[in-house]
């Protein structure tokens, strides 16, 4: 029961990636994306992931996917653009990523025997999470946090020079 | 869960290869960061695969710290967007090819 739901999850958001990397409306995309951030969040509830489950709806499709929206919608884009949504000389790399894609997918599937085992029940709950996390990965999250204040010190940088250069234009 | 750790792979490998073929092959920069979160979220995927397969918790960890820069890359990246849009009027990449300083 639980690994068909797993494939039902995968067929989802596979679907779901696929739709959203050919949409032309970059809106349409990011309700796809959040589409399939759903189904790899309830992959990673199966696999015995619930807090990482939580956060894949928090963080991903709660907020930065609703950055993206506000973006899209704040620069008020254009929809259907004249010209063609893709790059068509990278039409020939792409390909070739793809021939990559399936030769390491056979790979995947005949070579390593290890892997035909299942994956085992595991289950991490928050309270051994948060002990790991602030133990062994303490400096880890210190980076983090210094990089999410230097992110938001640049993002209010570039806002600012923005308006700053606008009023320079202006006046 | 009796699903076998290489088709866990397979979807992350497709997922991935979206996401690549995504940021490669689009020109708006609003599709080509989708990609990049794309292409992150198969490689949490793939973390949290092996948490479970060899039962420790560290990959869980790092798609804990992944998230956090993931979070950090996009408000830089959409701000970044934005003010060239204020600049330039349009995020067709192509429009950008002859940038200096």
């Amino acid at each position: 029961m639980a690994s068909l739901l797993f494939y039902l999850l995968a067929a989802t958001a596979l679907l779901a990636t696929l739709l959203c990397i050919t949409r032309r409306s970059p809106v349409h995309a990011v309700i796809f994306l959040i589409n399939a951030f759903f189904a790899l969040a309830l992959m990673f509830y199966l696999l015995g992931a619930p807090l990482i489950a939580a956060w894949e709806v928090i963080v991903y499709a709660g907020a930065i996917m609703v950055l993206f929206l506000f973006v899209i919608m704040t620069l008020e884009l254009s929809p259907g653009s004249q010209r063609p949504a893709l790059n068509r000389r990278q039409v020939a790399p792409a390909l070739l990523l793809f021939l990559l894609l399936l030769v390491s997918a056979g790979l995947i599937l005949t070579i390593d025997p290890a892997g035909q085992a299942g994956v085992p029940l595991y289950y991490a709950s928050p309270r051994s999470f948060g002990a790991a996390l602030f133990s062994r990965y303490g400096l880890a999250v210190k980076i983090v946090s210094f990089q999410l204040l230097f992110a938001t010190t640049g993002a209010y940088y570039l806002g600012r020079r923005r308006k700053v250069r606008q009023g320079e234009e202006s006046s | 869960m009796i699903v076998p750790l290489n088709h866990i792979l397979l979807v992350a490998a497709a997922l991935f290869f979206m996401g690549l073929s995504c940021t490669l092959m689009r020109r708006n920069l609003v599709m080509i960061l989708i990609g990049v979160e794309i292409m992150l979220n198969a490689a949490g995927l793939v973390l949290v695969a092996g948490s479970a397969f060899w039962q420790q918790l560290d990959g869980q960890l790092m798609v804990m710290l992944i998230m956090g820069v993931t979070a950090a890359e996009v408000a830089v990246a959409l701000a970044m967007v934005v003010y060239l849009h204020s600049r330039t009027g349009s995020i067709d990449v192509n429009t950008f090819k002859d940038l200096q300083g």
